[in-house]
């Protein structure tokens, strides 16, 4: 299967190319993400059946490329496909959505060579069976998504964040770079086959770990390495945005679990912890920014974040199981890990669709100046609900059974014996707590605002549905939520593959029906069968429905609703929103912010009042201050500008002194390298 | 025998909370009326209101959606299923491997979910106003609800409640400091999740105070009456929560004769109506706090409930 993967990749790259030649014919914007979408499905359908069959490692492919001892290697493994999977399915519905999405992208020509260089890209990295093509395809992943960012580059916020992207990405990779090199060993053995054979001392072991967890979690968005996402996810078109967001950032994930469960053996046990609390705060933390923001896609790339940490808290809690041998307890971290990497690229790419769709039919990105669009966009509607109870963890959709099954790991971890983990995991599993009930707020607030209510502004209220493609890419994922949501077992089964072939371990196969009911343990601790609650669910409302009808009234009488003599229904349609007594979405999180932001953020409310008598309007300020850059990134830009006045210096000398200069560096270099002659 | 009893009792179950909710609230009522020295409304008041509701004429605002008409189907079923969910007089019910308490906690996440939505619907300000604070207080009420969760299933090795209400009754816990925390916490987020009094008050319609009041402000008819039963089933599960978790007294385990069954129903309807007078008497007696205060009352039940799980992940015997 490995070979139909590269033969997938080879056509997306071909497509890039007529993207290039022919982008700006009309034809050619169908022609290519249409293309683009068969061969996702091939690409998913490759994975799929690789990973049901039962074969852990597909065979290896060598093509004569790259280096010259090594080739360039590709394997698909049990774990590089479950990524694929995530992969593919994303790219498959975003581009199927782009076929009718990109008919009003201005400019399509610009997006039309790099989208499916992109997906090649992600694709090659995960295939990737040694070091020299996996950081190959990692940069031209990370320069063909930069260059998607800056596609609408007139605008000057898009510019600026595709430099913030390009250094973090950068230097991403760089620490990604020094990771292999040192898995590498001095021999240069840079196949995975080999690398995976040599297991590496304590000391480089944890090296390599921080800087895969610097390297890989500067991708996914770890706070505090995640300031390019919400910066970098919106700024482009809303197809790219979700796979960036749904997709790219499963990638790192992926180089994250390669490099740390794959190659590095058993870990120590404060890799675990130093994981789990990074999770724990960028759970929070990210739901927390979410919850302050009102542009919508902003929003989604905060609540990426929040879910990297999610991700994260499973990753830490399998290490920490690993490394005192509960393997059966890390691969039920595990499994949650991978499955929540597998919900989130689902409700993420459904979520930034919608988005796509609001933004195409309203011009509006702004949630305040949205609202009432259900009623306008019903079906888009519909499904963005869809995709917002499945992202607030809530039962029966797929993000409640992800994080169940989190939650079934922080139950087993009293028997971890180190105290410090004894001390960590339950606070972490607070913040776990406290991040889903957070996110949960903060869909009431994105699709309460946006598309319930009545419309903030006059774009809002002449909204209209979106074309059939766009709406078919939306169904395909609404439909995967509330199937995966449904039979969890299912999913868990076809990614098993990944926990037995890192862990040697597999949770435990349900009884009789296992893709019914999710037993993580034993059935007598805990079990989850999610669709018998909602066969429960729909028969209760069923009921309820049937008795009220029977005996009851069935009238339905519509009047405008009475908001105390401050608004009638036909002057708010008109109005600008400042004169709206809706609630607004500042307003609907003004509890929260004032509860947890005033501690996270130092926030701060000031309201201007008019005069008594004064018919003037009241001023509200909120001033937020992000602490992340202000503890981490503002003094590293003062530092930088230091370091860069002092070496300014180096740019007047003379001659004689760069020979020195040169000739001084050699040396230093001879020295180093001596040892290991 | 084969699946008929089992099935039959699942659905005497959820029969019986269904028709149990609205007399415990209206028991409350009563009983604060008559502490109050009223002499309160019947008994079967609440039955009348539904049936009264029913009878009426939907009134919907102009610009709501449908989800406005949906939510209250969908916030009556799934409390009505989580509340089905709890042991009441017998563990070991059909589906109770459904889902765990976990999952009851969840659902009830889901219902609040809709509540909110359909408040913000109608674009009214006084849907926002109850919503946004209910999301507040939810936002700390749901992790602490976890965090009892926790500490009482890595006592009793399970998160199944059957299994948790049958170790309970066994006796083995003996006292411990963990649950007595997770108790305190347990009482103060189900004061916060069904809105009583110091947090919000049920009888009150005054904007300025008012919470759930406030969502449902835009609710008639039918769908208002589905709203009342369901606020009214989530009183009763959290009192059959408490009830089996901490007081399994005299329930009936899966399998028993219609004796200890009898006798399990006599002794659950002792505890709602013991409940029932320690509610009101607590109501009576205490005044409504300030909305911005509540944050330090649910963050106190949070960290309850997380220092009786750290305890219980120091020693399994604390």
């Amino acid at each position: 299967m490995t070979s139909v993967i590269l033969f997938c990749a080879l056509a997306w790259s071909l497509l890039g190319g007529f993207g290039a030649l022919r982008g700006r014919t009309p034809d050619a914007r169908p022609l290519v993400y249409g293309a683009s979408f068969i061969v996702a499905a091939i690409a998913s359908g490759a994975a799929i059946l690789q990973l049901a069959f039962g074969a852990t490692s597909g065979t290896a492919v060598v093509l004569p490329l790259g280096l010259p001892h090594l080739g360039m290697n590709f394997q698909m493994t049990g774990l590089s496909a479950a990524f694929l999977i995530i992969t593919d399915v994303g790219a498959a519905t975003a581009s199927l959505y782009a076929v009718g999405y990109g008919r009003g992208e201005p400019e399509a020509w610009r997006v039309l060579p790099f989208f499916p260089l992109f997906i090649a890209a992600m694709n090659m990295v995960l295939i990737a069976a040694d070091a020299y093509d996996f950081l190959i395809f990692w940069e031209l992943m990370s320069l063909s998504s930069w260059a998607l960012v800056v596609a609408h580059h007139e605008d000057e916020e898009a510019r600026a964040s595709g430099v913030v992207y390009l250094v973090m990405a950068s230097s991403g990779t760089l620490a990604l770079l020094l990771a292999f090199g040192l898995l590498a060993g001095v021999h240069g053995q840079y196949d995975f086959a080999s690398i995976r054979a040599a297991h590496p001392g304590s000391w480089v072991g944890a090296v390599v770990m921080l800087l895969a967890l610097f390297g890989a979690g500067s991708k996914a968005g770890l706070v505090p390495l995640h300031i390019w996402l919400p910066r970098a996810h919106p700024a482009a078109p809303s197809h790219v945005s979700a796979l960036m967001s749904g997709v790219m950032t499963k990638v790192a994930v992926y180089a994250f679990v390669l490099i740390v469960f794959d190659f590095l053996g058993k870990p120590a046990w404060w890799w675990g912890l130093i994981v789990l609390i990074m999770g724990g705060i960028t759970a929070v933390l990210g739901v927390l920014y979410a919850l302050m923001e009102h542009d919508l896609k902003r929003l989604l790339a905060y609540h990426t974040v929040e879910n990297i940490g999610i991700i994260f808290i499973g990753l830490g809690l399998a290490l920490a199981f690993r490394a005192e041998r509960l393997d059966v307890c890390a691969a039920l971290a595990l499994a949650a890990a991978v499955f929540h990497a597998f919900n989130h690229s689902l409700f993420k790419n459904l979520l930034f669709l919608g988005s796509g769709a609001v933004l195409a039919r309203t011009g509006e990105r702004d949630m305040e100046r949205l609202g009432g669009l259900l009623r306008r966009m019903p079906q888009t509607g519909l499904l963005f609900l869809i995709g917002s109870v499945a992202i607030s963890g809530l039962p029966p959709l797929n993000g409640f059974a992800s994080e169940w099954m989190l939650f079934q790991a922080i139950l087993l971890s009293p028997r971890l014996s180190a105290w410090s983990l004894k001390l960590a995991v339950p606070s972490v599993g607070a913040m776990l707590a406290l991040a889903a009930a957070l996110s949960a707020a903060c869909f009431v607030k994105v699709f309460g605002i946006t598309f319930l209510g009545r419309p903030r502004s006059p774009a809002a209220s002449a909204a209209t549905e979106t074309d059939a493609f766009s709406r078919a890419g939306m169904i395909g994922l609404a439909a995967l939520c509330v199937v995966v949501g449904l039979a969890p077992g299912m999913v868990i089964d076809l990614f098993a593959p990944v926990t037995r072939s890192l862990l040697g371990a597999r949770l435990p196969a349900g009884h009789g029906m296992s893709w019914l009911t999710v037993v993580p343990v034993s059935l007598s601790r805990s079990s989850y069968n999610p669709l018998s609650i909602f066969a429960l669910i729909a028969a209760g409302a069923g009921f309820a429905a049937v008795i009220l009808h029977r005996y009851g009234s069935r009238i339905i009488c519509r009047a405008p609703p009475w908001g105390c003599g401050y608004t009638s229904p036909e002057d708010a349609t008109a109005a600008s929103p400042s004169l709206s007594t809706q609630y607004s979405a500042s307003g609907f999180a003004q509890p929260i912010r004032r509860v947890f932001g005033s501690f996270v953020f130092n926030a701060r409310d000031q309201v201007t009042m008019p005069m008594p008598g004064d018919v003037a309007p009241a001023h509200l300020i909120s001033a937020l201050i992000d602490p992340v850059w202000q503890c981490c990134y503002a003094p590293l830009l003062v530092l930088v500008g230091w370091a860069a006045d002092r070496m300014n210096r180096l740019q007047f000398l003379t001659i004689r002194r760069y020979l020195t200069i040169v000739f001084i560096t050699l040396v230093v270099l001879l020295v180093w390298v001596a040892p290991w002659g | 025998m084969g699946l008929s009893l089992p099935l039959g009792l699942q659905f005497l179950q959820m029969f019986l909370v269904l028709a149990a909710a609205p007399l415990l609230t209206g028991f409350v009522r009563l009983a604060k009326a008559r502490l109050q020295r009223r002499a309160g409304p019947p008994l079967l008041q609440v039955y009348r209101d539904l049936a009264k509701l029913i009878a009426k004429d939907a009134v919907v605002a102009t610009e709501a959606s449908w989800l406005f008409r949906v939510a209250p189907y969908l916030i009556f079923a799934v409390t009505w299923i989580a509340a089905s969910l709890v042991p009441t007089f017998e563990t070991g019910l059909l589906f109770s491997r459904s889902g765990d308490l976990i999952v009851i906690a969840a659902l009830l996440g889901s219902a609040r979910f809709f509540q909110m939505l359909a408040a913000l619907d109608v674009g009214t300000p006084f849907g926002g106003l109850g919503a946004s604070r209910e999301a507040m207080f939810a936002s700390l009420a749901e992790p602490a609800m976890l965090m009892i969760v926790f500490a009482v299933a890595l006592v009793a090795g399970s998160s199944q409640l059957t299994v948790i209400s049958t170790f309970m009754h066994s006796g083995s816990t003996g006292l411990r400091l963990s649950m007595g925390l997770a108790l305190v916490a347990l009482v103060m987020v189900a004061i916060v999740e069904t809105g009583r009094l110091p947090v919000d008050n049920p009888a009150t319609h005054l904007e300025l105070t008012m919470v759930h009041e406030a969502m449902v402000l835009e609710y008639s008819a039918r769908h208002l009456a589905l709203i009342d039963l369901a606020h009214a089933l989530k009183l009763l599960l959290y009192v059959s929560l408490i009830a089996c978790i901490f007081v399994p007294l005299g329930i009936a385990s899966s399998g028993d004769r219609p004796g200890p069954l009898l006798f399990g129903v006599a002794a659950y309807f002792g505890k709602l109506a013991l409940a029932a007078v320690l509610l009101a008497v607590f109501e009576t007696t205490i005044a409504k706090m300030r909305v911005f205060r509540v944050p330090n009352f649910v963050g106190a039940a949070l960290m309850l409930g997380l220092l009786g799980t750290l305890l219980l992940f120091l020693s399994a015997t604390l």
